[in-house]
């Protein structure tokens, strides 16, 4: 009889377990074995937001700058043509 | 616009350093624990990399009617964003999956979806960088396809298979968990306007060369 | 209307003719499907062809010969200069867009009807148990594909470096289709084979075709204009 009641509850238990997550459940702390190795995770994912947006605001800043001079560059001479 | 930009980069700058010290705060997810804070700075460019899709679709199809160059360099600098945008999802959406299901990537119709967007719109900016003369008018429509592609995307990976946590999530969020998600969208929301500014800017300044040329040839 | 099916029919005509002079196209497309086929053949099969690759196989032969089929047909519009000339004929836009689209579409019905086949005898895959799901799968598949691809190789028919452009801007636009397509196959090729998960693909190919052949429409004239 309690072999039956266990199989049932594990049964019952992987089909919940199954189901796609529907509900945020909050805890207060962190499961002992999860807290190592999420750890690089998190700070990977965070440093690399970090480095892609200064990447990218570098790289707007040269090309901005490049045109900038080369207008600069083309009214000079523009002026100099005109009388 | 242009003063407001060094006050919304600004802005986006404080709460991106504020952030880490918010989310900190913020309690733990029971069954995924501390990698679940990895959702804070997944969620909001993965969001915004899907409506700057949607913007750039618009503003293309808008440019195909009017052909007015402004709306093509509006639609160009958010196809632009959507790449960047869409490689920072990218790259967070997996670390947080290799520990959340184990595995770097599924086939769900969500992460499908939006592999395709960025997909489309890296083709956008290789057709715009290599396509030559009038190579403007075909990324609009290129825009406006990809865009109409996605719900099929979507729809075709839902018949196909699903993992994803389901959308209905995020209105569940208790507010400790929402706070701070909403405060790195505002983040992300900001930085995204500052620096679409100032890629629209680029744009302007280079038609602007493009006459300055016409003109010294005459 | 009338007016509208004429330019149709002289498009679509103009371009069966050429091609029933020639036999360009034809020829090195059936010639490329024939030889994709082949190295699947000889990379997927040793006994048996493994799981459903038979589905796979036969639309990415689809794609990769559609592509080249787009690429050819514009290109020899280009050569001659006629899309110029075709394009200042005083005729509705969408309608040379759909005789284009006809042409191809003749074009690749006569490859699968060749492709099909072998596909069949080489991976030992049962493609002729449901003729009428599967002739539908290959047609409504083959529409999605063609109604995209016509747009893409028309409007890049005056760009820099369109021969590398054109699969980048196709495939990722047209990965619906080839999921549909390649499920709704697979289904059909299953052990068990599910023909309501057939039945349900076709649907979804349908609303595919019949979205984006009024997107290309409507956007064929404002992207064609100079």
């Amino acid at each position: 009889m309690k072999r039956i009641l266990l199989t049932v509850v594990l049964l019952l238990n992987a089909i919940v377990l199954a189901q796609p997550q529907t509900e945020f459940i909050p805890v207060t702390e962190v499961p002992k074995g999860d807290q190592l190795p999420a750890a690089p995770l998190v700070i990977a994912a965070y440093a690399f937001v970090w480095l892609a947006f200064m990447a990218y605001v570098w790289v707007l800043w040269r090309r901005l700058g490049k045109v900038e001079a080369d207008i600069s560059a083309l009214s000079a001479q523009l002026g100099k043509k005109r009388p | 616009m242009r003063k407001a930009f060094p006050l919304l980069l600004g802005a986006a700058g404080l709460i991106f350093l504020t952030a880490p010290v918010v989310i900190a705060r913020a309690p733990f997810e029971s069954t995924m624990g501390l990698v679940q804070k990895i959702f804070y700075f997944h969620m909001p460019p993965a969001m915004l990399m899907l409506l700057s899709a949607f913007f750039c679709g618009v503003m293309s199809a808008i440019y195909l009617v009017k052909r007015r160059a402004q709306y093509d360099w509006i639609a160009h600098a958010a196809a632009e964003l959507t790449v960047v945008f869409g490689a920072i999802a990218m790259v967070t959406g997996p670390l947080w999956a290799r520990k959340a299901w184990g595995v770097w990537w599924v086939w769900d119709p969500r992460l499908t979806m939006s592999l395709l967007m960025w997909m489309i719109f890296v083709s956008y900016l290789l057709l715009r960088r290599y396509g030559g003369y009038g190579s403007e008018t075909l990324a609009a429509g290129l825009a406006v396809f990809g865009m109409a592609t996605s719900p099929f995307v979507y729809i075709s990976v839902n018949i196909w298979r699903t993992i994803h946590p389901l959308t209905t999530v995020v209105p569940t969020l208790p507010v400790d968990f929402a706070v701070p998600l909403w405060y790195a969208f505002a983040g992300f929301l900001l930085l995204y306007i500052s620096l679409l500014t100032l890629r629209v800017r680029l744009e302007e300044q280079r038609a602007a060369v493009d006459l300055l040329y016409l003109e010294s040839e005459e | 209307m009338s007016a509208f099916w004429r330019v149709v029919w002289i498009v679509a005509r103009k371009d069966l003719a050429i091609e029933a002079r020639s036999r360009e196209l034809i020829n090195t497309t059936v010639f490329f499907a024939l030889s994709c086929v082949i190295i699947f053949a000889v990379s997927f099969v040793r006994e048996r062809a493994l799981g459903d690759a038979a589905a796979g196989i036969l639309w990415v032969v689809i794609a990769f010969s559609g592509t080249l089929a787009l690429g050819r047909t514009f290109e020899r519009e280009r050569y001659a200069d006629t899309l110029r000339a075709l394009l200042l004929a005083p005729s509705a836009r969408p309608a040379i867009y759909v005789g284009k689209l006809i042409g191809i579409l003749g074009l690749l019905f006569t490859t699968e009807i060749i492709v099909v086949p072998l596909v069949a005898l080489l991976f030992q895959a049962r493609l002729f148990a449901y003729p009428v799901l599967m002739s539908a799968l290959l047609i409504f598949g083959t529409i999605g594909f063609s109604c995209v691809g016509t747009l893409f190789a028309a409007m890049l028919a005056r760009a820099r470096s369109r021969d590398v452009l054109l699969p980048i801007l196709l495939y990722p636009v047209t990965i619906p289709v080839m999921i549909a397509s390649v499920r709704g196959t697979g289904a059909l090729l299953d052990a068990a084979p599910q023909l309501d998960m057939a039945r349900l693909w076709i649907m979804l190919l349908v609303s595919f075709d019949v979205v984006f052949l009024t997107l290309s429409l409507w956007t064929f004239e404002p992207v064609m204009t100079e």
